[in-house]
């Protein structure tokens, strides 16, 4: 009998192609964001707000994970952001290859920001490293308070949280005091965002955080 | 998540691997899978079952060694083992300046086999 010595991760083609998409960003001097959330949280909500802060300061370009339209990527046209739509048709995460081929058609040397929409969901993207620099994931008011202790990976690994749909806070049951507990033990390093992408409340905060993240990794 | 298609890869690269040694009858494969993973053992199982009716892996074992959450402290400097897989809390000191050191395992150890 032979043993044969493997130790081979299981994501492991995943995890080379992320590495190969983490280089080229750095080639490239992009930041890169993989936005994540349960569906309807408000990814592209945010996006487009995100998109009026910054268009005229940055050079951004967006890709947009979707299980079979193209309507978020129809949003971010609107906003004239050069926009890549992947369509996982039924998969639902992106996975490191899907991103690479997407941004091959995005001009990729002219760009400062790049934004991921990933799909709504919050088991699967969080194995599935895109070669980013850093997840942000939203959360709304409307879900509850449980999607934090339910889905702690996601919430673990996250750059930024954003807490979205605040004007609905006071139709909700969410408590604000437990989710920044919660937070605080899954997570103490997030930086956290209060905003609503319906008013614009704390928008500029967290933009005005990217913009500072953009600097960061390539100063201009 | 996904452990149909994790196990498929799997005992693609095992069948692989194999050929390649000029093994054609696997007997044990070790898989290691950290408790902060979205990945469940029992699924993989199920999974290997269904996938592993050929010549090749009909006799083969799966063994999962399923490792438990660690947290190292930076407030005491203790390593303990997390109850409680989403508490990224010190049970020593209550800091929450912890590194999560295990839990986040996920690969093919090794396998056996034989050459008939
Ligand atoms: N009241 C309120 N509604 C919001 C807010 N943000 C988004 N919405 C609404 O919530 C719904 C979902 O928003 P989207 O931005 O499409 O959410 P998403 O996360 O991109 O959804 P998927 O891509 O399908 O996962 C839309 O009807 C939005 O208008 C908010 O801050 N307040
Ligand atoms: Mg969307
Ligand atoms: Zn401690």
């Amino acid at each position: 009998m032979v043993q044969v010595n493997m130790e081979t991760h299981l994501l492991g083609a995943n995890e080379l192609l992320a590495r190969r998409n983490r280089q080229l960003f750095k080639d490239h001097k992009v930041l890169v964001i993989n936005l994540m959330s349960s569906p309807g949280s408000g990814k592209t909500t945010i996006l487009e707000r995100t998109i009026e802060a910054l268009g005229g300061q940055l050079r951004l370009g967006v890709i947009e994970g979707d299980l079979y339209t193209d309507q978020d990527a129809q949003r971010i046209e609107k906003k004239g952001v050069k926009v890549i739509q992947i369509n996982t048709e039924g998969a639902c995460h992106l996975d490191a290859a899907m991103v690479g081929k997407a941004y091959g058609q995005l001009p990729t040397d002219k760009m400062d920001l790049m934004v991921i929409e990933n799909v709504g969901n919050l088991v699967c993207p969080a194995e599935f490293d895109l070669g980013e620099d850093f997840t942000a994931v939203v959360i709304s008011t409307t879900e509850g308070n449980d999607k934090l202790r339910k889905y702690p990976l996601i919430f673990r690994q996250a750059k930024a949280v954003l807490l979205n749909k605040m004007d609905l806070l006071p139709y909700t049951d969410f408590n604000l005091e437990r989710f920044k507990n919660d937070l605080d033990q899954i997570n103490p390093s997030a930086t956290v965002f209060m905003v609503s992408g319906r008013t614009g409340e704390g928008i500029e905060n967290w933009t005005r955080w990217v913009f500072e993240e953009v600097k960061r990794k390539n100063p201009f | 998540m996904h452990e149909l298609s994790i196990m498929q890869g799997v005992l693609d690269i095992v069948r692989d691997s194999a050929v390649q040694n000029g093994i054609s009858r696997i007997n044990k494969l070790k898989l290691v899978i950290g408790s902060l993973t979205m990945i469940m053992p029992d699924s993989l199982r199920f999974a290997f079952e269904v996938l592993s009716q050929d010549e090749m892996f009909r006799e083969a074992d799966l063994q999962i060694e399923e490792v438990p959450a660690f947290i190292r402290c930076h407030a005491c400097n203790s390593e303990t083992a997390q109850e409680d897989a989403y508490c990224f809390v010190c049970s020593g000191c209550g800091s929450n300046q912890v590194e999560v050191v295990k839990g986040r395992e996920m690969y093919l150890d090794y396998y056996e086999g034989d050459c008939v």
